[in-house]
């Protein structure tokens, strides 16, 4: 026999107001959501505005990038999950080949192999695909098995999300890589994981923390943990980017220098300004009061995420939107993080604001899944 | 058959979803806080720190470098001037490939290899790091615009613009003007280090040198934004440099051309004065330089050919050239022996070529003296001494005088010191005396020295402008004011003169020597020139050379002074010596003789005689004088005509 569910459920937490007769549930859309993301966009794009200093181009680029990630929400929006649910295996597999197909005929940008070429059409690169697929893919073994996992389906969890971990690690992309085992492990948290062995494992870690660092870590990787606590010790080489972007981000003060007004940026003290580091240009320019107003509204967006996610039909919704609202929570936690000289520095861009990527887009089609785990039917 | 039933209770696990996300949201919450807290740290406790810290990266001060003052000469013509020039400079920061540039800058530029050696080397001089090292300092327009179009392949090549001193007359005034040159590691020692902050050039020679104060000027500064790449983005704050003060000069750029042109080709001084203001109308060495060279810069070996010449146009001869001054020496001996009353206006001797010291063996000659004994020139007394130039005379009265007496008359004139307001690198020449002679040589003073004395041989060394000086004192009837080259007092910018800035005139010989006495000197130096028509041995020595065709009344004295001695017995051949040791002419002059506007002194470099050589440059310079005030009056009175 199989598991599978025989109830049709309606979360508990719907309204009295039968769902399929909302306007918004035909178009499997969250109006509260998107317009919280739609203020996180437009504030993005006044400030990269500022950051792109007169390079009219790259604007009309990112514009053109995140009319992208709005269809890609749309559309994963109107998929239902069952199908997500059924193709996650397939996604998952074939991710993890590309992958493999990367580590040796990829391409080679930037002294890292992380793309792979159609030739003619475009190139892309599979780790992206891995941040969806991961989390689907555990959400969709977790589907069948009962919550909390087992100590064994845990294991095999772990294995469905290291694989493809280490192999990003490889090309090597450790941010990626970071990133992607964060995702597969937040639909384990939200699986119910032991808090014991989670503690236990960290533990575990910590202990190993020298060995790491003497035989896991490369030698940039070492360097960056090593600038994060003294950055001064390299001012003009490693310590550059830290030092300039905590002196943009306290040169603010309370309520910034204006837009448009900031000197770190424009006068190119700043480097990656427009990307990883915007961060440090709303801090300049817009101050305290502009970084609290972006961390409220992602703040705002991760509870609604999460309402969003409870309200599931399916346990394998349910898990896949709560993780991809986590992961949301990691790439933004870490970038700002990063920028204010709290983590060491990794390549990782503000999520929906920094340019350029296919972040964006990846994100927005995550958000557009958490939409259609809460409009569609339960199954 | 037992079968694992595992049934999802749908609705434990929403609850234990709940829990879980409610968990990870406090979580997320606490994350976010504490960035918040790093931010507030950031923005809140350390914000000064950092505040500082931007605008430290941001700011920068560039001090601005004072426009340099302008020097004119009388009438306004621009004497030394600032110009716009392109330099280019290299920040070896930024240089790829050093070799590869200065190879393609070579190409582009058409550089010598001298001129890459150069650069070569100034990149090696200390300077700070980031900044732009001038490597040439000034470029024609084609090249400017050859770096223009090929700016993309050229990094850390940059062309900056800025204000270098230009002299539009070039070599005829290098030695009045002076010049200023790239100052060195000694001249940053000797002055204000924030003063000259943004100078690059300082005043090496002449005016530039000793009105190098008033010249340069106050340093201003500028605060600028400049980006992480060193570029200037905008300026903040800005006060403004105040310029140096332009100088106005004595002398008459027209009558230094002239007197250039009537040296010619000759090695020699021209220096004229105006004897009533002691303004030095013309200041003339040659061979001469062009002062630009040392502005847009010279390679090693350029330098090193210009000051080893063997004629060493870098000397300046005007002021600082020392000579034997010959016959022109004799008024100074002549109205000594009147002063001391070893002789009288009509006291006459015998003069036959020739005069020996009782009980000495030497005979001391006439320049009219040959192998066969005939020469000299008859009965003379003072008078007809000057306008024949006796030596006998000479010899004689200077003879009977007391040494010291002639040595003090002759420093009243300003010899053996420099008596020049603003030039104090003038040399001083050399004025003997038994003193002198007893620590430099360790001899007594012996009577036949005072002898060469009389006609201005012997060890006595003059400079041209000190001989300019007499012929001053004895234009303005023995009133000597020193000599000046700078006109900002005493004289109104339309040439009338303030008296009451002009520096007291000293009164020459004030007890001994009587108006009449100057006056009757003065008319024995205008026979020299004017004296004409009377047959042999009864012309002024100059009268044959430049007394004829004149239009105006000028009064001179000529002077042949011998360089190297010629033996007892033998005549001086002046084919027979070498260039260097052949006699230097000399002469003196004054013009109008009354009321003189102009008193000069020529001096022609191993030329040969006084009369024949330097009379016809004093001439001709005396000529473009008169000329030149008389276009200026003629023009002031037609404006004056104009105005009514």
């Amino acid at each position: 026999m199989s598991t599978t569910d025989f109830q049709r459920s309606l979360s508990p937490y719907d309204s009295a107001v039968p769902a399929t007769r909302r306007w918004y549930f035909r178009l499997h859309i969250d109006p509260l959501l998107v317009t919280l993301l739609t203020v996180v966009v437009i504030f993005g794009l006044v400030v990269l505005r500022s950051a792109v200093d007169g390079n009219e181009a790259l604007f009309t680029n990112q514009l053109q990038r995140l009319g992208l990630a709005y269809l890609a929400l749309v559309v994963a929006a109107q998929i239902p999950p069952h199908f997500y649910l059924r193709v996650a295996p397939l996604f998952y597999l074939s991710g993890l080949i590309f992958l493999l197909l990367v580590l040796f005929v990829g391409v080679t940008v930037k002294g890292s192999q992380r793309w792979l070429d159609v030739p003619g059409v475009f190139r892309f690169q599979p780790s992206e695909l891995m941040k969806l697929a991961v989390p689907m893919a555990v959400a969709w073994y977790l589907q069948r098995r009962t919550l909390p996992p087992s100590l064994k389906h845990t294991g095999i969890c772990l294995v469905i999300i290291a694989l493809p971990s280490l192999l990003i690690g490889r090309q090597p992309d450790l941010g990626t890589s970071i990133l992607v085992f964060g995702a597969g492990f937040a639909v384990l948290l939200l699986a119910g994981l032991s808090w014991r062995w989670v503690i236990g494992a960290a533990l575990a870690i910590c202990a190993a923390a020298p060995l790491l660092w003497q035989f896991v870590l490369e030698g940039y990787q070492r360097q960056r943990i090593l600038t994060l606590f003294d950055p001064e010790s390299d001012p003009l080489g490693a310590g550059w980017n830290i030092i300039q972007s905590t002196t943009a981000i306290g040169s603010g003060g309370l309520f910034g220098k204006g837009l448009f007004e900031g000197s770190q940026g424009y006068l190119d003290f700043l480097p990656e300004a427009r990307t990883d580091f915007i961060v440090a240009v709303i801090g300049e320019e817009l101050g305290f009061a502009g970084v609290v107003f972006l961390l409220t509204m992602y703040l705002l967006i991760i509870a609604r995420g999460l309402w969003l996610a409870a309200q599931a039909g399916s346990t394998f919704g349910r898990l896949l939107a709560g993780a991809f609202v986590l992961t949301f929570f990691i790439y933004l936690f870490v970038n700002v993080a990063m920028v204010s000289g709290i983590l060491p520095v990794v390549g990782v861009p503000l999520p929906l604001v920094s340019y350029g990527g296919t972040s964006a887009i990846t994100l927005m089609a995550g958000f557009g899944v958490i939409m259609s785990v809460r409009t569609h039917k339960a199954w | 058959m037992a079968v694992e039933l595992e049934i999802k209770d749908q609705n434990r696990e929403v609850e234990l979803f709940v829990r879980r996300a409610t968990t990870l949201f406090v979580l997320v919450i606490l994350l976010l806080g504490v960035l918040m807290l790093r931010f507030l740290d950031l923005q809140f406790w350390e914000h000064d720190t950092y505040k500082s810290r931007s605008d430290q990266n941001r700011t920068q001060v560039q001090t601005l470098g004072p426009a340099r003052g302008m020097i004119f000469d009388r009438n306004g013509s621009l004497l030394a001037d600032n110009q716009n020039a392109a330099s280019l400079a290299l920040v070896a920061e930024r240089l790829t490939n050093v070799g590869e540039t200065l190879g393609l800058l070579a190409q582009l530029l058409d550089l010598s290899p001298d001129q890459r050696a150069e650069i070569r080397k100034r990149l090696q001089s200390n300077r700070r790091p980031d900044a732009p090292l001038i490597v040439i300092e000034s470029l024609t327009e084609t090249q400017v615009a050859r770096l223009a179009v090929n700016r993309h392949r050229l990094s850390g090549v940059e062309v900056i613009n800025r204000l270098v001193r230009f002299y539009p007359y070039g070599e005829v005034a290098a030695h009045a003007v002076g010049s200023v040159r790239r100052m060195t590691v000694d001249d940053m020692l000797a002055v204000d280090p924030v003063q000259y902050s943004a100078t690059t050039f300082i005043g090496k020679r002449g005016v530039e040198a000793f009105y190098e104060q008033r010249l340069h000027g106050e340093v201003g500064y500028q605060k600028v934004e400049s980006d992480a790449h060193g570029r200037v983005r905008r300026t903040l704050d800005v006060q403004s440099p105040s310029p140096g003060q332009d100088i106005r000069l004595h002398l008459d750029i027209e009558l230094q051309k002239a007197s250039a042109a009537a040296l010619g080709e000759r090695r020699g001084a021209v220096v004229a004065i105006d004897p009533r203001s002691g303004g030095i109308l013309a200041l003339v060495s040659q061979p001469a330089y062009d002062p630009n060279l040392f502005v847009s810069g010279m390679t090693a070996n350029d330098f090193s050919t210009l000051s080893s010449s063997a004629y060493v146009p870098l000397f300046n001869r005007a002021v600082n050239g020392q000579y034997a001054p010959g016959s022109t020496f004799k008024p100074i001996v002549g109205l000594a022996g009147i002063g001391a009353g070893a002789t009288t206006w009509e006291q006459a001797i015998e003069d036959r070529g020739s005069f020996q010291l009782p009980g000495q063996q030497r005979v001391y000659r006439d320049w009219s003296w040959t192998k066969d004994n005939s020469g000299g020139q008859g009965m003379v007394d003072l008078r007809r001494a000057i306008y024949r130039s006796s030596n006998v005379y000479f010899y004689d009265l200077a003879s009977r005088m007391e040494i010291d007496e002639l040595v003090s008359f002759a420093d009243e004139f300003g010899l053996g010191k420099n008596l020049v307001a603003d030039i104090p690198s003038a040399s001083a020449g050399l004025l003997p005396d038994p003193q002198w002679k007893q620590g430099f040589k360790d001899l007594p003073w012996y009577p036949g020295d005072s002898v060469n004395m009389g006609i201005g041989q012997g060890d006595l060394l003059v400079t041209p402008i000190q001989m300019a000086l007499v012929a001053s004192v004895i234009a303005n009837r023995g009133a000597l004011i020193p000599p000046r080259m700078v006109a900002d007092q005493g004289e109104a910018r339309d040439g009338s003169l303030n008296q009451t800035l002009i520096p007291a005139a000293r009164q020459v010989g004030a007890e001994v020597i009587a108006p009449e006495d100057w006056e009757e000197m003065v008319r024995s130096m205008e026979d020299v020139v004017h004296r004409g028509n009377q047959g042999f041995r009864g012309n002024g020595t100059a009268w044959a050379y430049i007394g004829r065709d004149i239009d105006y009344r000028m009064a001179g004295k000529s002077g042949t002074a011998q360089v190297v001695e010629i033996r007892q017995g033998e005549e001086y051949e002046e084919e027979e010596l070498s260039e260097f040791d052949r006699k230097h002419a000399w002469f003196i002059a004054f013009a109008p003789v009354d009321n003189p506007t102009i008193a000069l002194a020529v001096l022609v470099e191993n030329g040969g005689g006084g009369s024949s050589v330097a009379a016809p440059v004093a001439r001709a310079v005396v000529d473009a004088h008169m000329s030149l005030q008389r276009e200026r009056s003629l023009s002031a009175e037609s404006f004056e005509v104009a105005r009514r």
